[in-house]
């Protein structure tokens, strides 16, 4: 049985102007010891859809799901006492901004320690001895010196360190990532990486890396996951995502990669992610997409398959790049008929 | 630390100065001089003017005069008053122990209610408890406080008759004045009964007294803990599975009281400075009443000297409370 196992999970905010659901019908599975990037332009919901695992959402989100299970527990039915057993200890996630997500009042040290005595049975000595092999874990340099800093006596990369200490000091079977190198300079961001990659490595720790970076995926991850407006448009392992990608989404963002880039300018994708007042009708995507057809205004997409990815999408683009209608108008003299009864049978397929 | 404290300590003496400065200037801008003030209705002769000009030192320039005033409060010479003949200094230190009973005791009531009241006003933001804790702060910060103080004497004092009206001890008693402190020397004397005539005589002051500094704390408070709970560590320390209590009471509070501690520390400062409404309407002898009434007999030595020592012990109180605030905020103790 998988480590991670959410189907269908859906978060929606109470606001000022009605619902806004910021979550849509998002699936996700992680195994022990995987690597799952999720990808995605800001706002496209990916902290938020790991904060509801987490728990840690504000009391305006409503959350739904299928299924939501974690290590046998089902995350959904858990009261919060019993969360907080599980958070922190077999779960745990560390975030964008360093700096700000450690508490200045008190030191690292205690912040580390605290974690250790809410959820294992250690004397006084043995969290002192923990604490110091945490941090020379993730590479601080005098362990025993810097638990007596507080925060900001560190700079954002240490303080990340710390978190990273902190998140991994009971050992978790699942660490969630949220954008944990954002907020650092170019040169610690590839060191963060590193080690995050290397403690998933030295233990069976399964790592859930959010980024809108790429790059990082293509260092880091196995599998990927392509979130766009709260949804997940694409699934595929990492390497036939770069090489193929079967949502014009993912290869819009794989375009807009320097090193991919022709010519001078970066190519970037036109337009901005829809927020709560400008959904567009049928496919989110349709605003911005360079394959759109008039079926995706009026139709919304359903999760198909092209050989091992998931897409959501009514053209996903083939292992050429081309949009499947493309191949169909080739085939065929009768363009609209065509492309709507391969919807039809798309959709067919998946029911 | 060290250079922390030494570099807040720096600051006070000019401070203190410009405060000796406006004392000493005070009594030289009024209109008419200090010995024809003294002598009143009845005037004085041209010889006798000139003699008490010189004794006093009015006949010499005004640095010199500054220096000797200077080198009189660093002896603990402030001067007579002019009605009672008695050392300001010493009216002073017999009336200060029944204001700062009765600021401790309003501050330490207004601590206990108000910062639990302003956590939990945070933590059901929004919903009952929240508006009816505020809105009691603001009904409270609004009052006119000798309104507030007569509801209060008519229904406990009057009706009830649980509570003395005015004064610090009931006439029955009487003993030594070791500490000046009443609920201490009363204890100290031994005498049955003295120790809850005290205690009495302080209720009603107390609540009056800390009424405006309640609702300042419980509002504070509030505002500080709504702050700090939507901060990132918050959110760190729920990801930990911390308690609820942890989060709120331990990662939230100790955040939330940097500024609340400032608050605390600036009422306290204020009350010390003497609560003239209520040491007036309760009778309470201290230092408020003594300014009040020494306006209203033109003695102007008390007022002199009283403002000095009264804006001393103000600026001695936030000393405190800025070296109590580098102690609580790491940020500052390392850099500020
Ligand atoms: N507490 C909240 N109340 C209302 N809306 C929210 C709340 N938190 C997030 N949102 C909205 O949900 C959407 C998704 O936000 P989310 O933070 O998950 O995006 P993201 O993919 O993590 O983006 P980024 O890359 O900027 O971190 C955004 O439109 C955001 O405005
Ligand atoms: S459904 Fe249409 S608009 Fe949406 S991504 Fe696919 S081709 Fe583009
Ligand atoms: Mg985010």
């Amino acid at each position: 049985m998988a480590l991670l196992e959410v189907v269908g999970l859906t978060v929606e905010f109470k606001t000022a102007n009605g619902q806004f659901r910021a979550v849509d019908a998002i699936d996700l599975t992680v195994d022990t010891g995987d690597i799952v990037a999720i990808v995605g332009e800001s706002g496209s919901g990916k902290s938020v859809s790991m904060l509801a695992l987490m728990g840690l959402l504000p009391w305006t989100a409503t959350i739904t799901a299928e299924r939501m299970v974690f290590n046998g527990h089902n995350l959904a039915g858990l009261s919060a006492r019993e969360r907080r057993t599980i958070i922190g200890r077999d779960m745990a996630m560390i975030f964008q901004e360093p700096m700000s997500s450690l508490n200045p009042c008190f030191t690292v040290g205690f912040q580390i320690r605290e974690s250790l005595k809410t959820h294992l049975n250690l004397s006084r000595r043995e969290r002192q001895h923990r604490a110091v092999e945490l941090l020379d874990q993730v590479g601080l340099p005098e362990p025993e010196k810097r638990l007596a800093a507080f925060p900001h006596q560190l700079s954002g990369g240490m303080n990340q360190r710390v978190m990273i200490a902190m998140a991994i000091a009971c050992q978790p079977k699942l660490l969630i990532a949220d954008e944990p190198t954002t907020a650092l300079d170019v040169t610690i961001q590839a060191q963060i990486l590193e080690l995050l990659v290397e403690l998933q490595r030295n233990s069976d720790m399964a790592l859930v890396l959010i980024t809108h970076d790429m790059g990082v995926v293509a260092e880091t991850a196995q599998r990927v996951s392509v979130q766009y407006a709260g949804q997940k448009v694409e699934e595929q392992p990492v390497l036939p995502l770069f090489d193929a990608p079967a949502h014009p989404y993912t290869s819009a963002l794989l375009a807009a990669l320097p090193e991919r880039s022709s010519g001078r300018h970066l190519a970037s994708i036109a337009g901005v992610v829809p927020g709560q007042f400008d959904r567009p009708a049928g496919c989110l995507f349709s605003p911005r997409c360079e394959h759109v057809q008039p079926l995706c205004h009026e139709q919304v997409p359903s999760q198909t398959q092209r050989d091992g990815a998931s897409v959501l999408c009514h053209f996903p683009l083939d292992r050429q790049g081309r949009p499947t209608h493309a191949r169909q108008d080739h085939d065929s003299q009768n363009q609209n008929q065509n492309s709507q009864t391969d919807v039809n049978q798309i959709n067919g397929g998946m029911q | 630390m060290l250079s922390f404290f030494l570099r807040r300590l720096a600051t006070f003496i000019p401070t203190f100065l410009g405060v000796t400065l406006v004392a000493f200037m005070f009594i030289r801008i009024i209109p008419g001089d200090p010995i024809l003030l003294m002598a009143g209705e009845r005037g004085m002769t041209d010889e006798r003017y000139a003699e008490l000009m010189a004794r006093f030192g009015y006949d010499q320039p005004l640095l010199t005069q500054y220096f000797n005033y200077l080198t009189g409060i660093f002896r603990g010479d402030l001067g007579e008053s002019f009605v009672t003949r008695k050392p300001v200094w010493d009216e002073f230190f017999t009336l200060f122990p029944a204001t700062v009973e009765l600021s401790l005791c309003a501050i330490f009531l207004a601590v206990i209610i108000g910062v639990p009241s302003g956590i939990a006003a945070a933590i059901h933001r929004g919903k009952f408890w929240d508006q009816a804790l505020m809105s009691t702060a603001l009904t409270g910060y609004s009052m006119p406080i000798f309104w507030w103080a007569l509801l209060l004497i008519i229904f406990f004092s009057g009706i009830l008759g649980w509570t003395p009206v005015s004064g610090r001890l009931s006439l029955m008693f009487y003993f030594e004045n070791v500490t000046g402190f009443m609920l201490i020397d009363s204890l100290l004397s031994g005498q049955k009964g003295a120790f809850g005539s005290a205690v009495q005589h302080l209720i009603l002051p107390t609540i009056v007294l800390a009424t405006i500094p309640l609702a300042v704390i419980a509002r504070q408070t509030r505002s500080a803990m709504l702050e700090v709970l939507g901060e990132d560590y918050i959110r760190t320390a729920r990801a930990k599975g911390l308690s609820v209590f942890r989060v709120n009471g331990l990662h939230a509070l100790r955040n939330a009281m940097i500024p609340v501690i400032t608050v605390i520390g600036l009422s306290t400062g204020t009350l010390l400075g003497g609560a003239i409404l209520t040491e007036t309407i309760f009778s309470w002898p201290g230092i408020g009443k003594w300014m009040i009434e020494s306006i209203s007999r033109r003695d102007y030595t008390v007022i002199q000297g009283g403002l000095l020592l009264i804006a001393t012990v103000v600026m001695l109180v936030n000393l405190v409370v800025d070296l109590l605030y580098g102690l609580i905020n790491p940020k500052i103790r390392h850099h500020g």
